[in-house]
Parts: structure tokens; sequence; C-alpha cells
């Protein structure tokens, strides 16, 4: 099942993707094969908080693991609400998460 | 001048690849790279992390596939010049490129492939008033020769390997090492967090942990930092900080190389050797793109092949070859070495 999801992007332009739930997609992969501009440098290791983001809505993701602590912990522009969106599988409670791009 | 046949830009696994099928061809390669020891992100991010999408190889460490590349080609002696990037590249009237690094070294050859991948490793700058101010005057991103930090006193910020390595080198040399990060927790190979741990056992160093550097402090030079820990702020007298918050790539000097670049990759022919907008300079791996490209190393080592195909005509023209199966034909290095299948038995059993 497909979800629909809302990505905020620097420009404060809000843009709605359908996600697949069932191919192993993160929120990082899902903004790149959406084209938005999250670079995704190490490839979904969680060691370049490249893809970091906001969390806008109040769904509740899985928590975060020592890597993705200790990676925002070097991270800028660290805030409470802030993942890494590589650790943020794609699944069906997710439906209507809003989050919104990190600075580069 | 180091002249060559293909200067390769960029020493990851695509560019190391390309040495080994040039060689094949007789063609000699040089490599330029901008981070200290060959294979790009996957000596530099993620060495000690499995891929399994490498044919035949059903699992290998990233740092494992460079070691193996760097054997692979060694009977074509490539050339080196790394902790430097490719800054400028001139044509010349003869058809060849001179590409000069930003140390000024430069080399010439008649073909040019960027490997380049995601582009030059920059290190990530924290946001701090007059941190541009006192780059190399008191802050360096990046440590080159830990002798310069002899008898000194050294901040060194971050929670990383970098960090925890170089900490452990300083500690050895510099008058004062301080270590700080923001939290408890540091990310890094258990070796180095023991090492840490027990040096500051021994006060050998200072750790201070959860903190942060919040203001700089000098005239010409840095004389002082401020650290923020929970809430206390103390200032640190030092003659060198160090913030080593890891390397952040970006499509660097060759942005203005005159190649046609869409979103931060260089549009090639892929219908015939990856060549691009300007005809002796090719791009290979993640740093192309064409239609349907993906970004694998595996596509980066096909890419690499056809390329060098190319170089030949384009260095050698109207010169006929045809390819040859290592299998058949063995390798000859230009070191003198020879590799070649065992001739089979032919003998009569009674």
């Amino acid at each position: 099942m497909d979800i629909i999801i809302t990505v905020v992007d620097r420009e404060g332009q809000a843009h709605k993707l359908e996600a697949p739930t069932d191919m192993a997609m993160n929120l990082m992969e899902v903004c790149k094969a959406y084209e938005l501009p999250v670079e995704g440098t190490c490839g979904g290791m969680a060691m370049c908080a490249s893809c970091q983001c906001y969390v806008l809505s109040d769904h509740e993701l899985q928590e975060r693991t020592p890597d993705e602590e200790a990676m925002l912990s070097e991270a800028f522009h660290v805030q409470e609400n802030s993942r890494l969106g590589c650790q943020i599988p794609m699944e069906e409670k997710l439906e209507g998460l809003k989050v919104e791009l990190a600075p580069e | 001048m180091i002249k060559t046949d293909i200067i390769i830009i960029g020493a990851g696994p695509t560019g190391l690849f390309a040495v080994f099928e040039a060689g094949l061809l007789k063609l000699k390669c040089h490599l330029i790279d901008s981070l200290v020891q060959p294979g790009g992100q996957c000596a530099e991010i993620y060495p000690k992390k499995p891929i399994y999408d490498i044919p035949s190889r059903p699992e290998i460490l990233a740092g494992d596939l460079v070691d193996q590349l760097m054997t692979q080609i060694q009977p074509f002696q490539p050339g080196f010049t790394l902790g430097e990037t490719a800054q400028d590249i001139q044509k010349q009237a003869d058809g060849s490129f001179i590409v000069t690094t930003d140390k000024g070294t430069q080399h010439k050859a008649p073909v040019v492939a960027v490997a380049g991948g995601l582009g030059t490793f920059e290190p990530r700058k924290p946001n701090l008033e007059g941190l541009q101010k006192w780059e190399d005057k008191g802050i360096d991103y990046i440590i080159r020769d830990p002798e310069k930090y002899r008898n000194q006193k050294v901040l060194i910020a971050g929670g990383g390997d970098s960090a925890l390595d170089w900490t452990i080198v300083l500690a050895k040399l510099a008058q004062e090492v301080t270590l700080i990060h923001r939290r408890n927790e540091f990310r890094g190979a258990l070796d180095s967090v023991e090492k840490v741990q027990a040096l500051k056992d021994q006060n050998k160093i200072q750790l201070i942990t959860p903190a942060e550097v919040t203001t700089l402090k000098g005239n010409t030079q840095l004389e002082a930092v401020t650290v923020d820990t929970l809430g206390v702020e103390a200032t640190h007298p030092v003659d060198y900080f160090i913030p080593l918050f890891g390397l952040t790539p970006k499509l660097g000097p060759i942005a203005h190389w005159g190649l046609e670049i869409e979103k931060n990759v260089i549009k090639v022919d892929n219908s015939l050797d990856y060549q691009t907008n300007i005809p002796g300079i090719y791009a290979i791996g993640d740093v192309n793109t064409y239609p349907g490209k993906l970004k694998l190393i595996l596509c980066g080592f096909h890419e690499a092949t056809l390329m060098c195909q190319s170089a030949y005509q384009l260095i050698n023209p109207g010169k006929r070859n045809t390819l040859k199966y290592t299998t058949l034909s063995g390798i000859t290095g230009f070191d003198g070495s020879r590799k070649e299948a065992q001739k089979s038995t032919i003998k009569t059993i009674e």
C-alpha cells in the first residue's frame, strides 16, 4: 500500500509524495525518487546527515538508533524534532507524515 | 610536469579500475585525488561497511574492495597526486590537456577522465563567528602533518573516528590535547574509544563532554576558545582548534571547466563512450549522468572499460586494435611482470 506524506523543501514549498511501503524505502530515498534536493551522500548509513529533516506532524516514529543519535550530535541545525530521513522506514502508520528538510 | 596517457581525476573504485582497463591497452594513468589515500568514499566514509552487489563477491568490505583494486592495478604502475584538488584545466594547441592542482602540481595528457564521484570532500565547518578569519591561523580542519602540533596546545572537537584517532596521535606530540564532544558517547572503532579512555585515565589528555565551542578569540592568530559545558562557559587558551565534523562532497572546481552539468553531475554520451561535451574529457562513475544512470560501483567499472577503448582510439588514431580476453592474453605489467594462464597439459595415458 502507498501512503501520502508531505515534505516541505528548503524554500518552504510543500510537496505531497506517494510513498510505497512495500519496497523497503526510507524517507531519504522517497525524497530522492521525487528529485527533491536531498543528497543522501552516504547512501543511508546515518553517516552524513545530508537527509536531516524536522518532523512536523506528531507521528510516532521508530526511536533513534545509537548511530542516528551519534550523527545528529555532530550535525548542524539540529533541533528536538530532527531526524535523519534515511532512518525513517516508510510504513503504513506514517500516512500523513509531514517533515521539513533541514538546511544543507 | 607529470606526463601520462590518461589523467584520472578521482581515485575511487571507478578511477582505480580505469587504470586496469587502460593498462590492458598499454595506456598509462595518473590519478589525482583531494583525499590523502586512494579509495574515495569507500575508504573515507565507509571502509568497514560491506558491499553486496559487486559481481562474484557475495560480500566485500568497502576498504577491502579498494585494497583489491590497488593490487589488481599494481602491474600498471599508476601515478598518484594525493591530497591535492584538480583545480584548473587548459587545452593545449596539440590537443592535449594540462590539469593543475590547488598546490600547483601540473599534469599533461591527451585524455582526461573525470571519475570524481560526488566531488571533492570538503570539511564540514561549525557555525562560529570569525571562523574564516582564523582558518590556517590556528584553525585546521584537516591534519596533514602531525609534527605541526608538536609542543602546541591543541583542542579537538568531534565524536567520530577522526577525532578519536587524531587525539591518540597528538597526545604523543602536543604539549596539551583537549577533546570535546557534544555528547558523552563517541562513535568509533572500539579500540580507539578504549585508547582515548586510557589516555584520559592517565591524565594525558583532557576530555570535556557534553560540550561545544561557542566563541573564538584571538588577534592575528587564534588564541583561545570558549567551551560551553551544560550552560557553564570556560575559556581555554589554545594554539590550535581542530574541528573534525566529517567531510562533505562538493563538485568543486570541475563545475567551472565548461563541462555540461545537470544537477551537480556531468552529462555524457552513454550511447558511445562516456565522453563529455569537450572532446578528450570523459566522465565515469557517480560523477556522470545519462538517461537511466545508476550510481553503482559495478556501473562505474563498465563505464571505465568503454571509456578506455575510446581513449585508445583518440590517442592512437587509425591504429587497429581488437578486444582481448585476459584469460588468453594474460597481463603484461609496465613493471615487466607477467601473469598468464597455465598451459594445458597434453599427455598420453597408456
